[in-house]
């Protein structure tokens, strides 16, 4: 870990003034993901600015029904909040599947949807890898890439996102609130917040520089059976190899995204009116254009399998 | 010479310390500027409460939590197994919630409470938990089980405080201490030596519950 | 103390204090964090500094420069050590590459620097400042491409041929001839590798993380040319080895070439966790093809068992044929192993190196075999039992109660509930089902030693430099040591750990527990011996118990009898050929249910029981926890555990815990574990076996056997990750 120096920022726009003032600084709130990259110097802030104490951590309703999370509400809290456990089912189940009870206590919202992607030759620094050192080459292609993406790669990258809350996020249409600098503030759509790897593998998100997150915004609940069903190589504790949210209504019309597909959560809008035709319709639709690899290509027909145990979930 | 891989970092050359360090990385806050050579080491002086104690140390700012209580303040019952949140042999409990202290500065954690293992108990006057651990033989070589037992400590209380887990049937519905709820929340804490049927028992001595399956 | 005859009627047998599931006596340090790892000796080397190695980029070739030139003038740090700076660094017979790089490079992440400094995050700042340039050259990844130019080991008995297999395996009216693969493995304990090393003078102080004391002086001294004399190490805790710590690792050598290089000033170094898997040992990944043919009845009348690994030049192979020497009859056998050349780190032992991979291949054979014949595979192994070495009729085992086992979890399991057509048994998704294999580990014994005293007192004080690796040694030494003097347990100080004292068995190979006993027994006896002289008793008339030694109508407590002097004897047990006259091993039968999911093929496994017949159970409480931890790791062999070889750059990819998996809590049911009543006079003057790795034999395959009891998908490819199961299952819809 490269030596940095460290200052608690007060307000978040004076965090996003300080971060655009200072060179090579990043924010810290949990740290479970930028700590874990700078003792291997794949993450190297010359400055961090602690946010932790900023008034970021409460869950509020919106004027229009939904949910207003502050970007520091931890994993745990957001999890066990009783209007996302009731409302937002889905969303509370992806977070519970996530990485490990200590984890979750400290990650944050905002951290979580900014945590990077987990290729072993990402995080392998003796390694090729376009997103840690862009133009180097993919070391993943042609390598170990049994858990990586199927669908939105490039030659460049083969990642995928990590995260099971943003799939989750994705599913219940959620808008990311930020400020910059100047203070000016802007809402993203969570569709639009995750970048496709292209030729630019090295930046995830539509963030600028400086602009710090504050809040996920979730529209007002759409009812619904609410599941999140994560498939993984062991019972607990495990990146998912694949995962669907969803949230299927009664009259078996719904809505899908998917994990462990992309460089980002993964939904084809169009492909969910294919859902009362059943899971190969769907599956087909959502998977069309896939790029697999000999040791992934597994993932096609596990998402099939998968959207059909949810379904006969549902149903039940 | 080996081609076979087709990279152009992988021919003879120059690799640093093994590495190939990356000075562009991800999504960067601010505009990339050089580095200097050297920057100077940073420290920072930060008050711990640990164990009830406030503690004022010195640290460097890259100083995690679990290194500043094992090697600044020489509390070594906390333990690092492997240093990026993915065994859980360093887990104490800060303001009341278990977290993996390798990945936390100790910068970050200016006036917190936490508790250790030494917190818990001591040889002369063991922790419940610490009781029922060695009663139900909870550990073998005993580098995870401080970790373990602050785990226990705490998911307890999370159960206790309504939060759910994977392993809970009905989100919406308040948690129970089953041996599946036990088993999913202890998850986080790996214990190579497969002392996990043990631990379970331990804990559910400590709750009074029974086992299920 | 000689044991070259079978035991007889001794003080062990009264089983007051061995054979009690007693508590750990250093039970309460573990779990109040006071007991100290290597890493953690501020009480012994205090202000230790910081040692950060790093690991070669490359997995083969030739470091052509090194310039530390700013990592040296980078803050707070104090030394750079290198192959250029090191001194003598040769390579210990139990290497087999050295622990240090330079100028050849032998695998990845191969240490090739370490730098020293005033802190922990100063080093490993400064270690990333180290620039290598390397020539790289091609190298050997890929056991499969490797396999036909495999030759045969120097070393063992690389061929058994009894009878004429390949003539009785023709004539065989049922015939099995599959190929099965394990993948390289990991110890992935807990405590990383660690030492801290300080230099008083020509003398070395090692407080590390290790098995065998003695040869860690041994191969230190080799390392670093120094006398054995000049070299002392303690080991009081080791947080977890599963054999990766059975020789010293680069952190040792590393940490004294470090402190050696700042003046003698202790240094500390532990291996990171992203390095252990590339720059220390694993388990080599198998190609193993069984051959079993039988009548119509189950009878076998041929088996083969070949076995291909592979490992660095110098290295050796995975034994994996070893265990169909010695476990089933059959008149017409023959094993071969053959070693490939690789270029990857290190391949060695892992617990039950050998069995443990062999049983993976040869217990499913046996499933699908029983499957064939359309017979029960509990029946099947019966039938097959055999109380000799089938190799040499005449040499009977000491003890095998196989049958017993078998027969005895099959009743704890509910084994006759089992319906033995796959695919049949379904709740809700998932498909249910059952699945067995026997458990086979050798007995293997060592030559141990230890110093009993007894204080004025009263108090039994042992000394042995064993280790107790989790697996209960400090308290089955109490509890050996009380027996003998007849004193209640925590009357007894167990001092371990420590190469001053008389050299033990250490830990490993299931050995340690039995040899490491009767150490303590051989020593106990002369110290019973010296007090019988002192007192003037006849040492044919003794008694010791409750605190007193008794001999006729005399009553003298053990505190007078030490007198203020106090009283102490050494002594060790050296086994004779008792080993080689009859075959010693454990036995075993595991059961299992699984749960597979029809939809994803995630399996679950939601009951394991067993029954083991492993001689004495010195402590039930503490082998029982051995099984389960063994059973735990045999989980993982089945579902999950594969490093991954990159075959362009040679390396393993997936080198930490997120990417390598080991079970968790909840990949884990309650685990049945019953120990048949039994003794062994043959094994022992404890009357005990080894019982540290019996419970990983076996248990991978019953759950395979179960998978396939459950969904009717048979993956001869370890581990049986979803993308295997689901391959084989019809479509969901």
């Amino acid at each position: 870990m490269k030596a940095f120096t460290f200052e608690r920022a007060k307000t978040a726009s004076a965090a996003a003034a300080a971060a655009v003032r200072t060179p090579g600084a990043k924010f810290i709130a949990g740290g479970t993901n930028l700590l874990d990259l700078m003792k291997l110097q794949i993450e190297t802030p010359q400055h961090l600015i602690d946010v932790n104490g900023l008034d970021l951590d409460t869950i509020a309703p919106t004027s229009d029904g939904g949910l207003r999370i502050g970007a520091l509400v931890r994993n745990t809290d957001l999890a066990a909040d009783a209007r996302v456990r009731k409302d937002y089912g889905v969303l509370s189940r992806a977070l519970v599947s996530g990485a490990s009870g200590q984890l979750r206590n400290k990650a944050t919202t905002a951290g979580n949807l900014l945590q990077r992607t987990r290729c072993p030759y990402f995080y392998d620094t003796t390694k090729p890898c376009n997103k840690r050192q862009p133009g180097s080459g993919c070391a993943a292609i042609g390598g170990f890439n049994r858990n990586l993406a199927v669908m939105g790669t490039s030659d460049a990258c083969i990642a995928t996102h990590p995260s099971d809350m943003a799939v989750a996020m994705r599913v219940l249409d959620a808008t990311v609130e930020t400020v910059n600098s100047a203070g000016q503030t802007r809402a993203i759509p969570i569709a639009d917040f995750h970048r496709l790897p292209g030729t630019t593998p090295h930046i995830e998100t539509a963030l600028a520089p400086g602009e710090l997150i504050t809040a996920v915004t979730l529209p007002k609940p759409i009812g619904g059976t609410h599941i999140y069903q994560k498939v993984r190589d062991r019972a607990s504790y495990a990146f998912a190899l694949v995962s669907v949210a969803a949230v299927v209504q009664p009259d078996g019309r719904g809505r899908l995204a998917f994990g462990g597909l992309a460089h980002k959560p993964w939904r084809v809008e169009a492909a969910e009116a294919q859902l009362p035709k059943g899971a190969k319709a769907t599956a087909a639709a959502v998977l069309a254009g896939a790029r697999t690899t000999s040791q992934n290509a597994f993932k096609l027909p596990l998402i099939e399998r998968t959207i059909h145990a949810v379904l006969e979930e549902a149903k039940a | 010479m080996n081609s076979n891989d087709g990279f152009p970092v992988s021919r003879r050359g120059v690799i640093a310390g093994g590495v190939a360090t990356a000075t562009l990385t991800g999504t960067p806050v601010g505009a990339q500027v050089a580095a200097p050579q050297q920057t100077p080491p940073t420290t920072m002086p930060v008050t711990l409460k640990v164990n009830g104690r406030n503690t004022l140390i010195e640290v460097d700012t890259r100083t995690t939590l679990l290194d500043a209580l094992r090697e600044t303040m020489k509390l070594t019952g906390t333990k690092k197994g492997c240093d990026h949140g993915q065994c859980g042999a360093c887990t104490v409990i800060v303001e009341g919630r278990r977290i993996n202290s390798c990945l936390t500065l100790a910068v970050m954690h200016e006036g917190d409470s936490i508790t250790t293992i030494e917190g818990l108990g001591t040889p002369e006057k063991l922790h419940a938990m610490q009781a029922a651990f060695v009663k139900h033989d909870g550990y073998q070589c005993g580098y995870c089980t401080p970790g373990q037992i602050c785990s226990a400590v705490a998911t307890l209380n999370e159960i206790k405080e309504g939060i759910p887990s994977h392993a809970t049937g009905d989100i919406a519905a308040k948690p129970k201490v089953t041996t599946a709820e036990l088993q999913e929340r202890m998850s986080g804490n790996i214990c190579r030596c497969g002392a996990y049927s043990n631990i379970i028992d331990a804990i559910h001595d400590v709750a009074g519950t029974e086992r299920m399956a | 103390m000689k044991f070259d005859t079978p035991a007889t009627t001794n003080p062990i047998d009264r089983m007051k204090v061995v054979g009690q599931p007693v508590d750990r006596i250093d039970g309460k340090r573990k779990t109040t964090g006071t007991a100290r790892y290597a890493y953690e000796r501020n009480d012994a080397a205090p202000s230790a500094v910081y040692g950060y190695i790093v690991g070669a980029a490359i997995a083969k070739g030739r470091i052509e420069r090194i310039d530390f030139a700013e990592a040296k003038a980078a803050p707070g740090v104090l030394a750079v050590v290198t192959h250029e700076n090191a001194g003598t660094v040769a390579k210990a017979q139990a290497h087999t590459a050295r622990m240090l790089a330079g100028p050849d490079v032998q695998h990845f992440d191969q240490a090739v620097a370490i730098v020293v400094a005033s802190t922990f995050e100063q080093a490993r700042a400064a270690a990333k400042l180290v620039r290598v340039t390397y020539a790289r050259s091609a190298g050997k990844f890929d056991l499969a491409a490797e396999r036909s130019a495999a030759v045969k080991p120097k070393d063992g008995k690389p061929d058994t041929a009894i009878g004429d297999f390949a003539g009785a395996f023709a004539k065989a009216p049922v015939k099995l001839d599959q190929t099965y693969t394990t993948p390289d493995q990991s110890h992935a304990m807990m405590e990383p590798h660690a030492t801290t090393a300080a230099w008083t003078g020509s003398k070395l102080t090692l407080w590390t993380s290790n098995q065998m004391l003695n040869w860690a002086v041994r191969d230190m001294s080799k390392t670093l040319g120094i006398p054995k004399e000049d070299i002392h190490v303690l080991s009081p805790f080791v947080g977890g080895g599963f054999g990766s710590k059975l020789w010293i690792r680069s952190d040792a050598v590393m940490a004294a070439l470090a402190s050696r290089a700042i003046g003698g000033k202790p240094v500390k170094v532990a291996l990171t966790r992203p390095q252990i898997m590339n720059n220390t040992t694993h388990r080599p990944a198998t190609i193993q093809r069984l051959r079993i043919g039988a009548r119509k009845d189950g009878t076998i009348t041929a088996i083969a068992h070949e076995s291909w690994s592979g490992d660095l030049p110098g290295g050796g192979p995975e034994t994996a044929p070893n265990v169909t020497r010695l476990l089933y009859a059959g008149a017409n056998r023959m094993t071969a192993t053959r070693l490939a050349t690789l270029d990857l780190p290190e391949g060695n032992a892992m617990r039950a190196p050998g069995e443990a991979v062999g049983l993976l291949a040869l217990e499913a054979a046996m499933d699908e075999l029983a499957e064939t014949l359309k017979m029960d595979p509990v029946q099947l192994r019966i039938v097959n039992d055999t109380q000799v070495d089938p190799e040499s009729p005449k040499r009977a085992f000491s003890h095998r109660d196989l049958v017993g086992c078998l027969r005895t979890g099959a009743e704890r399991f509910g084994w006759n509930k089992r319906n033995p057509v796959p695919g049949q048994v379904r709740e809700g998704r998932w498909l249910i089902g059952m699945g067995m294999a026997s458990a086979f580990r050798d007995n293997v014994t060592m030559k141990s030693g230890a110093r009993v005293g007894i204080d004025k007192k009263g108090v039994v004080t042992v000394a042995t430099d064993m280790t107790d690796i989790g697996t209960g040694s400090y308290t089955i030494i109490g509890q050996t040591a009380a027996e003998m003097m007849g004193v209640p347990l925590d009357k007894v100080i167990v001092l371990l750990g420590d190469s001053s004292f008389p050299v033990s068995s250490g830990s490993g190979g299931q050995w340690g527990g039995n040899s490491s006993t009767a150490g303590v027994y051989a020593a106990c006896s002369a110290l019973r011996d010296s007090v019988a002289r002192k007192l003037g008793f006849d040492p044919t008339d003794i008694v010791f118990e409750d605190g007193k030694v008794k001999s006729g109508n005399r009553s003298v407590s053990l505190a007078e009898a030490a007198g203020d002097a106090g009283l102490s004897a050494e002594d060790s047990i050296e086994f004779g050929d008792l080993t080689k006259t009859y075959a010693q091993s454990t036995f075993g039968a595991h059961f299992v249910e699984v749960a597979v999911d029809s939809a994803t093929g995630e399996v679950r496994v939601r009951r394991m029981s067993g029954a083991f017949a492993a001689g004495r159970i010195l402590n039930p409480k503490s082998a029982r926890s051995q099984v389960i931890g063994a059973m735990t790791m045999g989980v993982g062999a089945a579902l999950m555990e594969d490093a991954v070889v990159d075959k362009r750059f040679g390396y393993f990819v997936n080198h930490d815990m997120a990417e390598y998996h080991v079970p968790v809590h909840a990949d884990v049911p309650y685990q049945d574990v019953f120990f048949m009543d039994e003794t062994d006079a043959k094994s022992s003057p404890m009357k005990a076996k080894g019982v540290g790795e019996l419970g990983i034999c076996g248990v991978g395959a019953a759950v395979a056997n179960a998978v396939y009891n459950a969904c009717g998908v048979r993956i001869r490819e370890y581990p049986l990750t979803l993308d295997k199961v689901i391959k084989g299952m019809p479509p969901v819809a």
